[in-house]
């Protein structure tokens, strides 16, 4: 039972990035715009979160704490902002070929972070980027009295960090809001049929540009959370390492829908850690494989079955032009 | 009449793309309580025209003038501030959205989204004007006379008092069109006023009371209805006088069957039947034509015909020619170049020119050498047999091109047309399988079409033409076969039927015998 728990504890803690990663890209295709740039606003998430960490602890030369994490959560969610803004600029007014963009912002997101990592630990007396104690503390599993006490249950569901909670109120939020809502359902329009939703008269542009730089702010939350939990406040090169191609994948696999991403992170997230809670005697680049043997089997499997409610938006990937003939 | 009664005036409106000019000073009055028809060949800029006034477009220079003040409509959302509704060709609809979703679509509102009263609201507004549908059903679920009622209602629904439509019985069966014309007939009782873009000449004179006519971009006149007849209006729209009548040479007397087609039946990769035992015979020398509904197998019996499609029953028996003697050859399962190497000469003629038939980005003369490639032995191929062929070709069919080495998406459709059927022909097949070869072809190039088309049937060729247009396929055919779901629903002598006839088997397929609602 005490493997189980853990197993799911750890699954959820593993998952949460990737949650975060696959929420801002099903908000971001839901507006019709593929962008596979998520592993480079994650990496310049992370990277700005740490960043702005410290710029809080630097000028006020405290240990950091709060205010210096809620700063970490809203310089991440700027920059990945920042990144899907560029991505949005190039594909939505120039026009550019979505693929091309979503790649080439990968690549310019992951220097991002590797090049300010460098710099901001050649700066720092340690020789490397790090958050003072207080604010590592923020990023810590919580204790809530009583209610963390209670045998398993308080284990499962009251143990984590506060970006966890954060993650699953964005889910169901998103869930709302696209189910709910009138605003919600333009949105789904417009990724639907950009032009059956500007013959309504929606504004195309600015729902495209909207969801897709909301949705790199939440993607850019995730990298943070990688610098931040994962590896404890300290800057390690390469640290988003695929996670944001894995979100790409949870996207399909939780079929556009904010709360099967919940139960797709948390079944990726358990992958990425089971060699440490199930030992199975196998090499561990075996159980390295698992995640994407995962991905494989789910692309093949939503390949087959083809269901129109629980399809990719239909214009994800093909850039809206009102005049064109 | 005076400006108050004028809904909408429009004044020397121009609009080109690239070199093209596709409005050129037009000018014209919409009225309230009237029926206005913009009737013109395909590409004489009626539906750029409405596009400008729905906001898709924006003009170049001209006024808009809407209840007696200058506009400019920037955006469909501006249109809509306006009452200006269009129903477009191609719907607007959002396939996996409900009905009333897509009737609120970006109107404003309470933030959360009230489901169900929104379909009370919708429920009640379609029963005010006599239309039957279920507001909470999938668009992909509708009929394609189901989703023209849902874009009625979302412009009824928006408030909309100009209501534009385009070519709005394109998709529809005489009856469904008949249906129609009764609702746009109440609308402009109501106080409306209605625009219906058309380019075929029985609806205007039925439903219109007005007609403008474009010729090339240009405006050539408005009259009304009641004093003018077909023959006039096909004067206007295409410039001079043009017969109206196609020519039907008879069949030969003996009927020699070339084509046996014996209870095919094809299923689609989604487990779908679409062809669901069709029989049919056809003879040499005559015109068989298929008509349907848009989706009720045309293509895959075309396909099937040809080796392209996978059959999954049934037999295609087909007569080959040997020294010995002829026969007939069962070709299920062949491939195109199997067939053609027994013997049968088969051209086929798809709908889709520049997917199927022929290659936009390539010459003229690389088109024809797709036919031709594999002959002549030896590495290199041969080029100039299809120069001369395609040289020929320009002259005989009068195709309009720069030169045989233009890419072929640079002609217009017209003339594509004729290069594709002209590469079929020059192969001087035994059997020819055409669908929709008039497609978006103005009137002259069709007729020129029938034309070829029954010049090979005076040669003898057995031809398969499926159509659209059902007074086409009554005037050009000997029989016709309807099709419907899939289905065989009656093949019949084209001079001893009728639209309505022809109308009522393409949504009933023997719905008696299977106890089916088609």
């Amino acid at each position: 039972m005490d493997v189980i728990v853990n197993l799911f504890c750890a699954a959820v803690l593993a998952g949460t990035p990737l949650l975060f990663g696959t929420l801002g890209e099903i908000l971001t295709e839901k507006s019709g715009n593929l962008n596979l740039g998520v592993e480079g606003m994650m990496f310049m998430g992370a990277i700005s979160g740490l960043a702005g960490a410290l710029f809080y602890e630097n000028l006020f030369s405290v240990p950091g704490g709060i205010p210096a994490a809620v700063l970490a959560v809203v310089f991440s969610f700027l920059f990945g902002m920042l990144g899907a803004l560029i991505y949005s600029f190039l594909t939505v007014t120039l026009r550019a070929n979505q693929n091309v963009t979503g790649l080439a912002l990968t690549i310019f997101g992951t220097g991002f972070g590797n090049f300010f990592g460098d710099v901001i630990g050649g700066r720092s007396a340690s020789g490397y980027a790090a958050v003072g104690a207080a604010t590592k503390a923020v990023f810590q599993n919580i204790r809530i009295p009583y209610l963390s006490d209670i045998p398993y249950l308080g284990k499962l569901l009251f143990s984590y960090n506060f970006l966890v909670y954060l993650g699953i109120a964005v889910a169901v939020t998103m869930a709302v809001f696209l189910n709910k809502t009138r605003t919600g359902l333009n949105l789904r329009a417009v990724g639907e049929d950009p032009a059956a939703a500007d013959a309504a008269g929606i504004n195309v542009t600015k729902y495209k540009y909207f969801a897709t730089c909301i949705g790199g702010g939440i993607c850019g939350i995730g990298g943070m959370y990688i610098s931040m939990v994962i590896c404890s406040g300290v800057w390690v090169n390469n640290c988003v390492s695929g996670m944001g191609w894995i979100a790409v994948a949870l996207v399909i696999f939780a079929t556009w829908s904010p709360s099967r991403a919940l139960l797709g992170s948390l079944v990726f997230g358990g992958l990425s850690i089971m060699r440490m809670y199930i030992p199975l005697g196998i090499p561990s680049q075996i159980y390295d494989i698992f995640p994407y043997l995962a991905t494989v089997i789910v692309l093949i499997a939503t390949g087959i079955r083809q269901s129109r409610e629980h399809a990719i938006p239909k214009s994800t990937g093909v850039n809206y032009f009102r005049e064109e003939r | 009449m005076t400006d108050e009664l004028n809904a909408i005036r429009l004044m020397d409106i121009t609009k080109s793309f690239g070199d093209v000019l596709a409005n050129h000073n037009i000018s014209l009055d919409v009225r309230y309580g009237e029926i206005l028809a913009l009737l013109g060949e395909n590409g004489s800029g009626k539906t750029t025209l409405m596009n400008i006034l729905s906001g898709i477009y924006y003009p170049d220079s001209g006024h808009i003038i809407v209840g007696g003040e200058e506009v400019s409509i920037h955006s469909p959302k501006d249109a809509h501030d306006l009452g200006i509704g269009m129903i477009h060709q191609h719907f607007k609809l959002v396939d996996v959205l409900t009905a009333t979703e897509n009737i609120v679509l970006g109107l404003k509102g309470d933030a959360r989204l009230n489901r169900k009263d929104l379909n009370e609201t919708i429920g009640k507004l379609s029963a005010k004007y006599g239309f039957e549908i279920d507001p909470a059903k999938k668009i992909y679920n509708m009929s394609v006379s189901e989703k023209q009622t849902v874009e009625i209602i979302k412009l009824l629904y928006r408030g909309a008092e100009i209501l534009i439509l385009d070519e709005p019985t394109a998709v529809l069966t005489p009856q469904e069109s008949e249906k129609l014309f009764k609702v746009l007939r109440n609308m402009r009782n109501d106080g409306k006023a209605i625009v219906i873009i058309t380019h075929k000449l029985n609806e205007v004179l039925a439903v219109s009371d007005r007609v403008s006519i474009l010729r090339k971009g240009c405006s050539v006149g408005t009259v009304i209805t009641g004093d003018t007849n077909r023959q006039e209006l096909t004067e206007l729209m295409v410039g001079r006088a043009v017969s109206l009548e196609i020519e039907r040479p008879d069949p030969p007397a003996i009927k020699d069957a070339f084509l046996k087609v014996i209870d095919l039946t094809c299923v689609d990769s989604d487990g779908h039947t679409v062809l669901d035992n069709i029989s049919f015979t056809l003879n040499r020398g005559e015109i068989l034509g298929v008509a349907g509904i848009a989706g009720s197998g045309q293509r895959e019996l075309c396909e099937a015909i040809t080796g392209l499609y996978p059959i999954k029953g049934g037999a295609i028996l087909c007569r080959g020619e040997t020294p010995s003697g002829s026969f007939h050859e069962n070709i299920v399962g062949k491939t195109p170049t199997e067939i053609i190497k027994k013997g049968v000469a088969m051209a086929f003629v798809p709908e889709d020119r520049l997917g199927m038939g022929l290659v936009a980005s390539m010459d003229m003369v690389d088109n024809m050498m797709l036919k031709s490639y594999k002959n002549g032995k030896g590495p290199f191929t041969d080029r100039s047999t299809p120069k001369k062929m395609a040289e020929h070709m320009i002259k005989a069919l009068d195709i309009v091109t720069p030169g045989v080495f233009t890419p072929i998406s640079l002609l217009s459709g017209g003339n594509v047309q004729k290069v594709l059927l002209g590469r079929e022909i020059a192969s001087s097949p035994s059997v020819l399988l055409v669908a929709y070869p008039v497609r978006g072809l103005d009137i002259n190039s069709s007729y020129t079409i029938y034309d070829l088309l029954n010049e090979q049937k005076k040669k003898n060729v057995a031809i398969l033409y499926i159509g659209e247009d059902l007074d086409v396929l009554l005037e050009l055919c000997d029989r016709i076969m309807v099709l419907c779901g899939g289905k065989v629903s009656g093949i019949v002598d084209a001079k001893k039927t009728s639209k309505d006839k022809l109308g009522l088997m393409m949504v009933h397929a023997d719905s008696e015998k299977d106890g089916e609602t088609a």
